[in-house]
Formats: C-alpha cells, sequence, structure tokens
C-alpha cells in the first residue's frame, strides 16, 4: 500500500497541492484524473520520490520513502514521467534492459534476460525488439518505455499520461495491457490520465484532483455521474450507458443534451454509434 | 559495419605511424636489424609517439561521448563546452603561481579548472534549457570564449601569450621518452568510463529515470564530470589541445552502431585512435620533412564534420 499523507507542495506562490491524501490499494488499477494544472501529475512524482514534499509523507506499506535505501525502492516502485523525448539510439531490449538496473547493475544474470522478455511479451514488443528506438511509431515508443519499468518488476507501476499522444486504437491497447499486468501478475498500476471514459472502464479506482484538492476518490464507476464530472471539469457533463459501460460526453453537445434533460441512461447512445 | 574493420585499420595506421618519419626506418630493417640510431628512434620517438596518440585519441573520444550522455546533446564536448579554455586558463594560473611546481602540481591545478568550468556550464544548460540543441554548443564555445579571452588577457600582462597558445596548440611531434608518461593517468579514467558506462547511459535518460532505476543522478553526473575533466586536463597538459575529436567519433558511432554506452565503448576507443592516427599520419605526410600539427588537421576535418551533423540534423528534424 502507497499512502500519500497531506501532501502539500508549492511552486513559488501557488499552491499545486494542498493537504492531499490518497491512498493506492494494492492490485488495483488507479487513475488519477482532473483538469491541467490540478496537480496529478505532481502528485505522482511526489508519492514516486521524484520530487520532494513541502510537508507530509509518502508511505509504503506504512514506512516513510525517505527511510529506503534508493536501490531497494527501485524494486518496490517505479515510475516513468517522459515517453518520448529520449533521443537515444537504442534498441528496445537495450532499453527494457536497462528496467533489471537496480537488480543487476547492467550485468544480465539468466533471471534478468527472462524477466526483459516477459515485459517484452507483456507489451506486444516481441517481433520489434532489435528494433532501434527511433524506427519506431509513437505508440511502439510508449509501449517500449512502459516495459522498461515493467521489467523492473515491481509491485507499483507509476505513469505519468502514458496516452499522451496515442491514437484509440493504441490507447485502447496500452490500457488493455496494463489491466492484464494487475489481473495476471497482480501489480498495482497509477495511471495520470485525461480520457474520463477510459479511465472509468478500465480502472478499478478513480482519483480527481481539483486545485490541488481531492474532489473524488471512489470506485471508477462511481466517478461517472453528471454532478461529480461538472464538479471536477466545471463543464457539463451528459452520461450514458452503452453495453452496460457507462460513457459520458463532455463536447459541445453536452451542453445542449443536458439541457434537454437527455441523460437519462442509453439516451446517448444513438448519438455515439 | 563490424569492428574487425576498425581494428585492422588501426593496426596499419600504428605501424604506418611507427615507420614515417625523417630517419629512414622500415620494417624490413626491424627484420634485417637495426642500427643505433634506429633502434634509439624507435624508443625515444616514434613508439612514445604512437602511445601517446593511441591514449589521448581514445580518451578524448570517450570524454565526448560520456559529455554528450550527460548533458543529452549530440554536440556538447570538451570543445564546445568550455572545457579546453578552462584548462587553459587553469594552466595559466599554475604557471604564474606555481611556476617552480612539477608537472603533477600543473595538472592538478588545471583539472580544477577544467573540472570548475565544465561543471558551471552543465549547470548553466540546466537552468536555460535552450530548446534548439544546436544553440547549446554555441553557447558552449561563447562561453569558451569568454574564458579563452580572460585566459589571453592575464597572459598579455604577464607576458605568457606564447606560453599559453603553445599549450593550446595540440601536437604529438614533441612527444619523445620523459615526456609523454602522464599521459597514462588517463588508463584508469578510461576503466572507470567502462564500469559505469551503463550508468551514464541512464543519467542520459534523464533524472527521473535514474531516480526511477535507484541510482544517484548528481552522484553519476559528477563521476562523469570528473572522468572528462581530468582526462582532459592530461591531454592539454601533456600533447594540447584535440579539437572537435570528442565531437566527431562519439556521433560517428552514434550513427553506424548506436547510443549503448557499455557495448559501444570499445568501438568508440577504436575510431578515437583510428582518427587521430590518421589525423597525425596527414599531418606529418602533407608537407613531409616538415609537420602540420594535429591541431590543424583535426580542426579542419573536424570542423567540416561539424557542420555536416549539424545540416544531418536539420534535415532530420527530429
Amino acid at each position: 500500500m502507497v499512502e500519500a499523507h497531506a501532501i502539500v507542495k508549492r511552486y513559488g506562490p501557488r499552491t499545486v497541492l494542498n493537504q492531499v491524501s490518497v491512498t493506492v490499494e494494492p492490485g488495483q488499477l488507479t487513475s488519477f484524473i482532473g483538469p491541467n494544472g490540478a496537480g496529478k501529475s505532481t502528485l505522482l512524482s511526489i508519492m514516486t520520490r521524484l520530487v520532494p514534499a513541502d510537508a507530509g509523507e509518502v508511505r509504503l506499506d506504512g514506512r516513510p520513502l525517505a527511510r529506503y535505501d534508493s536501490r531497494e525502492l527501485a524494486r518496490r516502485i517505479s515510475v516513468l514521467r517522459q515517453f518520448n523525448h529520449v533521443p537515444l539510439r537504442l534498441t528496445v531490449r537495450e532499453l527494457v534492459s536497462f528496467g533489471r538496473f537496480p537488480y543487476s547493475h547492467g550485468r544480465l544474470t539468466k533471471a534478468d534476460e527472462e524477466a526483459v522478455d516477459r515485459a517484452l511479451a507483456a507489451m506486444e514488443l516481441g517481433d520489434i525488439q532489435h528494433k532501434l528506438l527511433d524506427q519506431l511509431s509513437g505508440g511502439q515508443r510508449q509501449r517500449a518505455f512502459i516495459a522498461m519499468v515493467v521489467a523492473q518488476e515491481t509491485d507499483y507501476v507509476f505513469l505519468d499520461e502514458p496516452l499522451n499522444n496515442v491514437d484509440m486504437k493504441h490507447a485502447v491497447q496500452v490500457m488493455k495491457l496494463l489491466r492484464r499486468l494487475v489481473e495476471e501478475e497482480g501489480r498495482s498500476v497509477v495511471v495520470v490520465m485525461h480520457d474520463v471514459n477510459l479511465a472509468a472502464y478500465y480502472s478499478d479506482r478513480v482519483v480527481a484532483l481539483k486545485e490541488g484538492c481531492v474532489a473524488f476518490d471512489g470506485p471508477a464507476q462511481d466517478m461517472m455521474e453528471p454532478a461529480i464530472l461538472k464538479n471536477v471539469f466545471g463543464i457539463d457533463v451528459a452520461v450514458g450507458e452503452i453495453h452496460s459501460c457507462r460513457v459520458c460526453v463532455y463536447f459541445a453537445e453536452a451542453e445542449q443534451l443536458a439541457a434537454n434533460g437527455h441523460v437519462a441512461q442509453g439516451a446517448i447512445a444513438p448519438r455515439l454509434k | 559495419m563490424g569492428w574487425a574493420w576498425l581494428l585492422a585499420a588501426a593496426v596499419i595506421l600504428a605501424v604506418a605511424s611507427l615507420f614515417s618519419g625523417v630517419t629512414p626506418l622500415t620494417p624490413t630493417d626491424v627484420l634485417e636489424g637495426l642500427s643505433d640510431v634506429q633502434v634509439r628512434v624507435l624508443v625515444l620517438s616514434r613508439i612514445p609517439r604512437l602511445l601517446s596518440i593511441l591514449l589521448a585519441g581514445m580518451s578524448m573520444s570517450v570524454c565526448g561521448l560520456i559529455m554528450q550522455r550527460l548533458a543529452q546533446n549530440r554536440f556538447v564536448s570538451p570543445t564546445t563546452a568550455g572545457t579546453l579554455d578552462a584548462t587553459r586558463l587553469g594552466i595559466l594560473v599554475s604557471m604564474l603561481f606555481f611556476g617552480a611546481a612539477p608537472p603533477l602540481v600543473r595538472m592538478l591545478v588545471a583539472l580544477a579548472f577544467a573540472w570548475a568550468g565544465t561543471w558551471a556550464f552543465m549547470r548553466m544548460l540546466e537552468r536555460i534549457k535552450l530548446r534548439d540543441p544546436v544553440f547549446i554548443p554555441l553557447a558552449g564555445m561563447m562561453y569558451g570564449g569568454i574564458i579563452g579571452s580572460a585566459a589571453t588577457y592575464v597572459a598579455v600582462q604577464y607576458d605568457l601569450v606564447q606560453n599559453v597558445s603553445s599549450w593550446l596548440l595540440g601536437d604529438f611531434s614533441l612527444m619523445m621518452r620523459g615526456r609523454y608518461e602522464l599521459l597514462y593517468a588517463v588508463v584508469p579514467a578510461l576503466v572507470l568510463a567502462y564500469l559505469y558506462a551503463n550508468q551514464f547511459t541512464i543519467a542520459g535518460m534523464g533524472e527521473d529515470v535514474a531516480t526511477n532505476l535507484g541510482l544517484s543522478y548528481r552522484a553519476v553526473v559528477n563521476l562523469g564530470l570528473g572522468i572528462v575533466a581530468s582526462t582532459t586536463a592530461v591531454v592539454v597538459v601533456t600533447v594540447g589541445t584535440l579539437p572537435f575529436l570528442g565531437l566527431i567519433v562519439p556521433n560517428l558511432v552514434s550513427i553506424l552502431w548506436g547510443d549503448n554506452l557499455r557495448r559501444h565503448l570499445p568501438v568508440t576507443v577504436l575510431l578515437g585512435a583510428v582518427v587521430t592516427l590518421a589525423c597525425d599520419l596527414l599531418g606529418r605526410w602533407l608537407i613531409f620533412p616538415y609537420e602540420i600539427p594535429i591541431n590543424v588537421t583535426l580542426g579542419v576535418l573536424g570542423s567540416v564534420m561539424f557542420l555536416f551533423l549539424i545540416v544531418r540534423r536539420t534535415a532530420h528534424a527530429g
């Protein structure tokens, strides 16, 4: 269990996180959502010791992160913030192998190689493992970087906007792969994302941040209420159901739909098909 | 391209280097027995020269590689980050204040300056966050120019201009027994670079990735800068500056093989040796029996390569 307790973070005069407390349960996929500047990425960075908090504490299994040895911590929590701007000419496999660094310090053992194979398989990169990163498409590169932290075999995997610059097809692919990590390997995955519909469908739990405070924290499907979404994002949102999956419409027509009272479940289904 | 070719080229050039010079000396002479003069030339001049070319060429290439990785910029090298100019200033200061001191003390002072100058530039890079990577070497050259002009000003005041410029001019023709041995100090730096190659590659992916993998980013950067500064100081004090070497060799390696530092360090070392040997030989052959210092041949070749790399980068627009 990773607990952030009463985290405060200020950048100059601006308070980015104000007394935020969040608990990440093991074996779940948790999404952090919220408008730009709500503090999602900052919270993720603080929970993974990339950025120090001004006040408050992050604990892993009850012990503060600061009291862990950095190498030990690298075997428990992994985090990926940037995805695309590493200009290195490495092969996919070389990149993923660096995920084994906390274990082997670069001299890969047989067990390390197997972990790399598993991570490549989990991210469906087996056939392109010997390609150079700069030969890949955006979606493939994204998965290659995720595979690096997957190979780290940590209990907790934190990803900051893994769906950034990825098209619909590949976004769904990434979410499915993350879901599989949770279900088949029992890992806990925490994702910062913007797409509310994907978050609701693929997450177990959603934490919504707004102006540095937690605005919602609960089961993913419970978030899909117009009132909650309006509170978080500040726009009118219509929620409906397609194939027993709750989806919301948040773009221009949503205001129209809400005004016309078309928020009943199923009412927007024909429009989306 | 396999690196067996590179090894073959290095061996051929090394042999050519041994048997080039004013005193006639050919491989057949070696087989048929050498005269006293020939033995002396070989032992006092030719072999020391070859060794110093190899050590200096290899280590400056590796320095460039480490710097480029840590700065996350392909155009950073001792030439384009103020390292060479800071070293020159250090040598000047050591001549002024520790004039009678042995070469080792002078080298340590130069080392301190090289380290401080490079460190300051790297910190500056972190703060400026220049959008276009091409500006970074340009900023570095300006920065080096400022340090260099400070050095020149001081040198003028103390009438040391000639001494300072002689330090700056890379030249292997004076490498003889008794003058090149300091270069062996780069060997431990090369070994360290190899041992920590993976750490440098990881640090090159950014502070976040390094922290995530349990590495102390600061410690790795400081180690890298330490290796670069000490190697540069040793090479400048003994040989002089080898401009652009640390820029062109790592870039060629990256284009031809890739960026895995551990895996490609041997290739970088070999290519560094080949380029340095070739430039030195060129300088020795062009106006035989006179010599063009390697500073000039490398400078011409290096600046052309530098322009090519910038144009190539712009064409690839990545």
